[in-house]
C-alpha cells in the first residue's frame, strides 16, 4: 500500500514537471488505453470498443500506441487496473463501462495529467475527466416499431442487464414505439444482473420464449439471445446489440444496433496529440455516426422496413426525438406534454417506466 | 396448474437442461476430491471441454464425436495439474487457480477463428410415445443424451464409491495416503486416474454450454459456472446424489428467478438469486462448527501432497 502510494506520488511528480510542457504543444507520441468490462471476443460491447481502438492505432500509426485490459470487473479491480495503466504511461485511459463511474473519477483525481475519458456515466468531478456516450435509444425506438409490427403473440420481450437509466431509457423507447404501432403489444422485462453471461443470457431468452415472447431485445453483450431464438426455427426474432451480429441473419436477427466509437475515439486521442484534449461531455447519435442501425433483412415486410428506414432518417436530420410528448410515467403522471420533447437530463436520469408497461423496476 | 404463469413441468424440465454443465463438473471434481486431491482448475477445464468440443463438433460435423473431443480438451488439461502437483508436488490450490487462468486465455487463443459459427444441433433422444405422457413427458422423456448421461454418471459414481473395491481403494487414498500406500496402492497413480476422470467430465459440462446451451463459442463462455461446481461439491458434503440435488438447487433457482421475472411476478429476485449462495455459505459453517457426521465428511487427505519418502 504504502509502496504504491509512493510510486503514485512520484508519477504524479514527474507529470507535473513534464506533462505541463507538453500540454501547452501538444506531444509527438501518445499512448492511448483502454479498459473492457468483457472479453473483446464478446462480438458485441466489449468488441466495437476494441474496434474503435484499433481504429486509433490505424489512424495514427507510430505516433499512438495502444494498451487495453479486458474482462476488468467493475468494482475495486477496476481501480487497481487505472492506477496500473495511469503508471505504465497511458496519456488518455477510455473506460468503457458505466460501472466504472467511481473507479475513474477516484484515479482521475490521482493523476491529473492523464486524460481520462467514461462511457455511459454522469460524473465528471476532475478536469481531467471526459464523459461520452451514445444516443441508443434511438435505435432502440426503430427495433421497438420492428417489434411491434413483427410480434404475432403481442408478446415483446427486453433482456435487461442492470437497472440504469440507460437501460431503462432503452425500455421505455423500445415500448413507446411498439405500442404506437400495435397496442396491444404487452412488454416483458428480464433482468440477469449481468452484462456478460452467455449461458444465463441464453436461459432469460429461453425463460421468456416459454412465456410466449416472440420478439426479443437485448441490452446484454453477448449473442447467446439470437443463439437461443434461433433454435426456433424463426418463429422468434432478436435484434443485433452493440455490434452487427450479423452470423444471425437473416433471421433471428432482423436488425442492430451498432455502437460505432471509431470516429469518437480517433478525435479525442488526436486531441490529445495536438494538445487541444478538453473535458467534454459528449452525447452522439445517429446523426453524428456513433449510433448505426444495421441491415434490416428480408425476414421484415417491405413496407415495415421502409417505415423504420424513415423513422431512422428522421432521428438522424433532427426533425424526430423518439421521446416526443404526449408521453406519460408508469403511475399515470404526466411527464412530456404534447409536442415536448425529453431534456437530456430527464433521460440520463430516467428510473421510471413510461406508462403502459406492467413491469416493476427493482430496486 | 400454473403457479405465477409458470407451467410447472417446463420450469423442471429446462432447469434439469440448465444444471447439467454443473452437475457434470460437480460429479467429476467430487471423485478428485474424494482421492484426496483438490482441484480448483474446474472453470479453465470446463471452457477447454467447452472450446475443445465446439471445434470438433463443427470440424466432424457430429455433437457426439464434439462431446467426445470436449472431454479430451478438459482431461489433457488436468493431466497439467496432475504431473505438476503430483510429480512434481506443486501446491494445488495455487496450481488450479493458475490452472483455471490458463484454461482460460488458451481457450480464447484456440477459440479465435471460431467465433459466430453454429455448431451442429443435439437433437432430443426419441422417446416416441413416452414424451407425449402429460407432465412426466415434458419433465423426463424429452431431453438430448447428454442429460441422460449426467444422470448416469450420478448413479456410477455413487455406485462405484459406495458398492466397488476399486471405490474403497481411492476413498481411502483420499481418507489417508500414508495407509493406502502402506498397503500397497499405488497413491499417486489412482489420484492422477481421479484428475483425468475429473477433468473429463469438466470438459463434457463445458461442451454441453457451447453445443447445447449456448450453440456458439464466445470467449469466456462458461462465465464462472466452475466455481458454482466447486460449491456444490462442499455443499454436498461429498456425495453424489447431494451433488444432484445441489446441481438441481443452484440451476433451477436461476432458472427459476428468470421464469419468474419473464411471468412478471412480483417477487424480489435479487434474493433468490443470492439464495444458492447462502445457502453454501450456511452449509460450511455448519460443517466446520459442527462434530456432526457432516464434519466428518471431508476426505482427511484433502489438499495434501504425497510422497513415498514420507
Amino acid at each position: 500500500m504504502k509502496r504504491r502510494t509512493l510510486l503514485a506520488t512520484a508519477a504524479l511528480g514527474l507529470g507535473l514537471a513534464f506533462g505541463g510542457a507538453a500540454q501547452a504543444q501538444g506531444m509527438d507520441k501518445a499512448k492511448a488505453c483502454f479498459v473492457y468490462v468483457g472479453p473483446i471476443g464478446d462480438l458485441g460491447w466489449s468488441y466495437q470498443h476494441h474496434q474503435g481502438a484499433l481504429a486509433v492505432k490505424e489512424a495514427y500509426g507510430d505516433k499512438v500506441e495502444i494498451a487495453w485490459q479486458e474482462s476488468v470487473p467493475e468494482g475495486a479491480d477496476a481501480e487497481r487496473v487505472l492506477t496500473q495503466m495511469a503508471l505504465s504511461g497511458c496519456n488518455i485511459i477510455f473506460t468503457t463501462s458505466f460501472g466504472y463511474m467511481d473507479a475513474t473519477n477516484a484515479v482521475a483525481a490521482k493523476f491529473p495529467d492523464v486524460k481520462f475519458e467514461h462511457a455511459t456515466g454522469y460524473k465528471r468531478e476532475h478536469p481531467n475527466v471526459a464523459i461520452y456516450n451514445a444516443r441508443f435509444y434511438e435505435g432502440r425506438a426503430i427495433q421497438g416499431h420492428i417489434a411491434g409490427k413483427m410480434t404475432k403473440s403481442n408478446k415483446i420481450g427486453y433482456i435487461g442487464s442492470f437497472p440504469i437509466p440507460e437501460v431503462i431509457m432503452g425500455i421505455n423507447a423500445y415500448y413507446l414505439h411498439a405500442k404506437k404501432v400495435n397496442p396491444n403489444v404487452e412488454l416483458t422485462v428480464v433482468w440477469a444482473y449481468t452484462w456478460f453471461d452467455p449461458a444465463k443470457e441464453a436461459d432469460a431468452a429461453k425463460a421468456m420464449i416459454e412465456q410466449g415472447v416472440d420478439v426479443i431485445a437485448s441490452h446484454t453483450d453477448s449473442t447467446a439471445p439470437l443463439a437461443e431464438a434461433a433454435k426456433t426455427n424463426g418463429a422468434v426474432i432478436g435484434f443485433g446489440q452493440a455490434s452487427d451480429m450479423a452470423d444471425y441473419k437473416p433471421s433471428p436477427r432482423v436488425s442492430s444496433i451498432i455502437d460505432n466509437w471509431a470516429p469518437y475515439y480517433v478525435k479525442r486521442v488526436g486531441q490529445v496529440l495536438d494538445g487541444t484534449w478538453e473535458s467534454t461531455d459528449t452525447w452522439a447519435g445517429i446523426n453524428e455516426g456513433e449510433v448505426e442501425i444495421g441491415e434490416i433483412t428480408e425476414a421484415v415486410p417491405a413496407d415495415v422496413k421502409a417505415e423504420a428506414e424513415a423513422m431512422r432518417d428522421a432521428i438522424a436530420a433532427g426533425t424526430y426525438h423518439p421521446f416526443t410528448g404526449p408521453i406519460n410515467k408508469q403511475d399515470g403522471s404526466a411527464w412530456l406534454a404534447d409536442g415536448v420533447t425529453a431534456p437530456d437530463g430527464d433521460l440520463l436520469g430516467m428510473t421510471f417506466y413510461v406508462e403502459g408497461i406492467t413491469a416493476e423496476i427493482p430496486q | 396448474m400454473d403457479f405465477f404463469g409458470i407451467t410447472p413441468s417446463v420450469l423442471i424440465a429446462s432447469l434439469i437442461v440448465a444444471s447439467v454443465p454443473i452437475l457434470m463438473a460437480a460429479i467429476g471434481e467430487l471423485v478428485v476430491e474424494r482421492a484426496g486431491v483438490l482441484n480448483l482448475g474446474v472453470e479453465g477445464m470446463m471452457i477447454m471441454g467447452a472450446i475443445c468440443g465446439f471445434i470438433t463438433a463443427v470440424e466432424t460435423g457430429s455433437p457426439v464425436l464434439g462431446f467426445l473431443g470436449g472431454a479430451a480438451g478438459g482431461a489433457a488439461l488436468s493431466l497439467i495439474f496432475g504431473f505438476l502437483t503430483q510429480y512434481l508436488l506443486a501446491n494445488q490450490v495455487a496450481t488450479g487457480l493458475a490452472l483455471t487462468l490458463f484454461g482460460l486465455g488458451l481457450s480464447s487463443l484456440i477459440g479465435q477463428s471460431y467465433v459466430g459459427i453454429k455448431p451442429p444441433p443435439t437433437q432430443p433422444v426419441p422417446l416416441g410415445p413416452l414424451a407425449d405422457i402429460p407432465f412426466i413427458g415434458r419433465v423426463v422423456f424429452s431431453h438430448d443424451w447428454m442429460v441422460y448421461a449426467s444422470l448416469a454418471a450420478v448413479a456410477g459414481v455413487w455406485a462405484f464409491l459406495r458398492y466397488s473395491r476399486a471405490g474403497l481403494i481411492l476413498r481411502a487414498v483420499g481418507e489417508s495416503h500414508d495407509a493406502a500406500h502402506a498397503l500397497g496402492y499405488k497413491v499417486v497413480r489412482i489420484r492422477l486416474l481421479a484428475i483425468v476422470f475429473g477433468g473429463a467430465l469438466a470438459g463434457l459440462g463445458g461442451a454441453y454450454v457451447s453445443l447445447v446451451r449456448v450453440p456458439q463459442w464466445t470467449d469466456g463462455i462458461t462465465a464462472g459456472a466452475g466455481w458454482i461446481a466447486l460449491a456444490i461439491v462442499v455443499f454436498a458434503s461429498w456425495r453424489p446424489w447431494r451433488v444432484l440435488l445441489g446441481a438441481w438447487l443452484f440451476g433451477g433457482i436461476s432458472v427459476l428467478q428468470l421464469n419468474l421475472q419473464a411471468a412478471g411476478a412480483r417477487i424480489p429476485v435479487e434474493y433468490l438469486s443470492m439464495s444458492p449462495y447462502l445457502i453454501t455459505i450456511l452449509v460450511l459453517v455448519i460443517m466446520s462448527s459442527g462434530r456432526g457426521r457432516a464434519a466428518l465428511n471431508a476426505p482427511a487427505a484433502l489438499g495434501q501432497n504425497f510422497h513415498a519418502s514420507r
